[in-house]
This record gives structure tokens, C-alpha cells and sequence, in this order.
């Protein structure tokens, strides 16, 4: 931290953004290790706090959850919502994604009907990329009326750019004051996204797209159920099987060691009940554990990262929504893992 | 193919509805507004799950699941499907 002759209170950016844009990337990205999660206070709403710094400068950023409006409708939203509208950040950093820019924009344009203290980060800027989707940043700087910065937080690309634009305090003059209800600020926010987008060629709609295809195949009567079970029933798999040899060698070596222990112990003429507490009870405890539940959590969890990152759950979520709606619940909660 | 008035639960797979209206649960349309799904907006419907609820629509370029009941809600003018259309404009 600064000395405090040279302490001025740093800069708040508050990270906002539709769910899913990468907020939470660049969030990382921004703080490393620097950051910590609570709560909102009175709130059970968690929320990460963190702090950027590169060379002399640093500021605060805050990782709202992820909204779609201002029109709150749940507890993450109505947090997300109150700060934004509080007068405490210094900035709104809007992520959004490049790939759904006219859905994203409507966030943007309520959050500038409020305040102008905001930059536009345009991230998955990659990802747009491979869908053919061109998106001319320049544009949207001019129609909206504050900085916009490109990025591709999970490639590391851009960033340096952001924090640039995060470390200076902005006044932005010209920034667009949306005015009118929901409809005309989608009707607006569609206008300026299409202004900005060139070469477009709509990948999404074009059912010979090859995402489509895969799409289709995983929801299809035939193949949805089934692959679903192979593919879960292979991650299960692989975890048990995997898991067993790095077991048994953890297990081998961490026994080894108690041995070891309990020989020192004794050397060192160490009472039956101390050696009893720490090496039978409190090392040895931890040593099943360890060896027991960590191979198994190794192998899980990148696993379950890769279906994550395929973006296979949702597809999960919709092909057993059907079945969790009899049991009055949702396909969201097949993934509550 | 004939332009007729269709609820969003109706129409095929592949097919595209113009909206006009969004009735139903008040919660659920300040939703579909808040995703997008306002009026005159396009929507394409581009495939159902393997029990035939919910199905996957296309709105203002993202794609997003609609039960059956909330995409009944929607009420619009039926499109005739893109390659139709395209043949149409040719």
C-alpha cells in the first residue's frame, strides 16, 4: 500500500454486465491475487472486491453480479443495481459481449440514463471474431459517447488497454442520456449495434453452422439422452479409475511419513498423548483426506471446466428441464454440483 | 408461405415470428424485455429439447430457452422460413 504522505483515496470501478460477458475474467484479470469476497452488507448477495495496480497507479474494482436491467428482479440485481445508481463508484465499467452486442446495449443505455461516469468494455472480442462478426468500436464510441475498449479477457488481449482507460478519471461531455421505456431503449440500443457491426454474416440463425449442428445433435430425441448419460458416466469414470493410482501412491508416501513421525516423536521422548493427538489423530486425519479426496477432486473438476467450456451444461440444463419442472423445480439445478 | 398471426409456441422449428405483443405473467414479460424480446423484434425458433419443452429461440442474436407456457405468450406475425424468403427476394 502507499505511504500515507502519499495516500490519496483510489479510484472505485464498479465491473457491471449482462450474466455470462466475462466480467469475472476481467475481474481477475485486473486484480490477481488482489482480491477478496464478502457479502453485500445486509445482503446474502456475495460479491468480489479487488485492487488493480500497475506501476504507481492503482484503483478499487468491484465485480457486480451479473444483470440483465436495472430493473432489478432479484436480490443479485437489485445489489447490482443500488450501487450503480449510489453515487460511490468513480466508474462504471460496462463488460459486454461482442457476439450479442444489441441485447447488451440495453444494459449500457440504462446504466448512461443514469450516469455518465462510464466505459464500454467489449469483450469476447475473439469469440465474435470466429463468428464472423465485426465490430467497430469507433462507432459505438461515438454514438454513445464514452470510451470503448475492445478485449479478449480469457486470451489475456486488451487488457493493458482497459486498465489504461480504468486509471484515468473520466469526464465524458458528450455521453448519450437515453430517455423512454423498456422497448425504445431496445429499439435504440439494436440501431447503434447495428451501426457498429460490419460484415456481419449471422452465423447464429444459419442452421448449417457447425454449432448448430453439434447443437442439434446433443438436444435431438434420439442422441440427447444418451450422450448426455455417456458423457457423465465418462467423467464419472475417469475420475474413479484415475483417481486410484495417485491415491495409492499419496496414500504410501504420506504413511511413510508417520512412520517417520512417530519414530522422531519417540526419539525426541515426545508423552503418549502428544504424539497421540498430533500424528495418530490430527496428521494421520488429514493424510486419509488428503490422500482419499484429492486425486479424485484433481481429475473432477478440470473435467468438469472442459464441459463447462465447451458450453455443454446449458445443453444439459435444457435437455432435463422437462423432468426437473415435474419435480417443481428447473434444468439449471442438474448443474448445483 | 402465408404471413398469419401465431403464437411463439407454434411455430416450427426454423420458422421466425415478428412480435406484436407479449401477454402472459407480468414477471415473465419485463423479462423477455429485458433479454430483448420486445416488439418488432424477430425471433427465430432453432430447435426443441428431446422431450419437445423447453425450445431454443433466437433473439436479438443471442439464443435462449422459452417453456412452452411463457412462449405462448408471445404473440406475432408468422415469417415464412429464411430460405423461402431468400428465394422470395431473389
Amino acid at each position: 500500500m502507499k505511504r500515507s504522505d502519499e495516500h490519496t483515496v483510489s479510484r472505485l470501478i464498479a465491473l457491471a454486465g449482462n450474466p455470462n460477458v466475462g466480467k469475472s475474467t476481467l475481474f481477475n484479470a485486473l486484480t490477481g491475487m488482489r482480491q477478496h469476497t464478502g457479502n453485500w452488507s445486509g445482503k446474502t448477495v456475495g460479491c468480489a472486491m479487488g485492487e488493480c495496480r500497475r506501476g504507481k497507479n492503482s484503483f478499487r474494482v468491484v465485480d457486480l453480479p451479473g444483470t440483465y436491467s436495472l430493473e432489478a428482479r432479484s436480490e443479485e440485481e437489485r445489489a447490482a443495481r443500488d450501487f450503480i445508481c449510489s453515487d460511490t463508484p468513480d466508474l462504471i465499467a460496462v463488460v459486454c459481449d461482442a457476439t450479442c452486442l444489441p441485447r447488451n446495449l440495453i444494459l449500457v443505455l440504462q446504466i448512461l440514463s443514469v450516469t455518465s461516469k462510464v466505459a464500454l468494455c467489449v469483450n469476447l472480442m475473439d469469440e465474435a471474431e470466429k463468428k464472423g462478426i465485426c465490430v467497430d468500436l469507433s462507432v459505438l464510441e461515438r454514438a454513445l459517447g464514452v470510451p470503448v475498449v475492445g478485449l479478449s479477457a480469457a486470451r489475456n488481449r486488451g487488457i493493458d488497454e482497459v486498465v489504461t482507460l480504468l486509471e484515468t478519471p473520466v469526464d465524458n461531455p458528450r455521453a448519450l442520456r437515453p430517455e423512454g421505456d423498456a422497448a425504445a431503449l431496445a429499439e435504440l440500443a439494436e440501431r447503434i449495434a447495428k451501426d457498429a457491426i460490419t460484415n456481419q454474416m449471422n452465423k447464429e440463425k444459419d442452421p448449417a453452422c457447425r454449432d448448430r449442428v453439434i447443437d442439434r445433435v446433443i438436444t435431438s430425441k434420439r442422441w440427447g439422452f444418451p450422450l448426455m448419460l455417456l458423457l457423465l458416466a465418462a467423467v464419472l469414470w475417469l475420475t474413479m479409475v484415475g483417481a486410484n493410482l495417485p491415491s495409492k501412491l499419496l496414500s504410501n508416501g504420506l504413511f511413510w511419513l508417520e512412520a517417520r513421525l512417530l519414530d522422531w516423536m519417540a526419539a525426541v521422548g515426545a508423552p503418549h498423548w502428544l504424539t497421540g493427538a498430533l500424528i495418530l489423530g490430527v496428521y494421520r486425519t488429514v493424510a486419509w483426506v488428503v490422500a482419499v479426496m484429492l486425486p479424485p477432486m484433481a481429475i473432477f473438476f478440470p473435467l468438469f471446466t472442459i464441459l463447462e467450456d465447451l458450453g455443454y451444461l446449458p445443453r444439459v440444463a435444457f435437455n432435463l428441464d422437462r423432468c426437473f419442472a415435474r419435480c417443481d423445480a428447473c434444468g439449471k439445478q442438474a448443474l448445483t454440483m | 408461405m402465408m404471413n398469419e398471426k401465431s403464437e411463439l409456441d407454434r411455430i416450427s422449428v426454423g420458422e421466425s415470428l415478428i412480435v406484436e405483443h407479449i401477454g402472459g405473467e407480468s414477471e415473465m414479460c419485463r423479462r423477455l424485455e429485458d433479454l430483448g424480446l420486445t416488439v418488432g423484434t424477430e425471433v427465430t425458433c432453432l430447435m426443441t429439447s428431446p422431450l419437445g419443452d423447453p425450445r431454443a429461440y433466437e433473439i436479438r442474436g443471442a439464443i435462449i430457452a422459452l417453456r412452452q407456457r411463457d412462449a405462448a405468450g408471445v404473440v406475432g406475425m408468422r415469417q415464412s422460413r429464411g430460405e423461402d424468403r431468400d428465394e422470395a427476394e431473389r
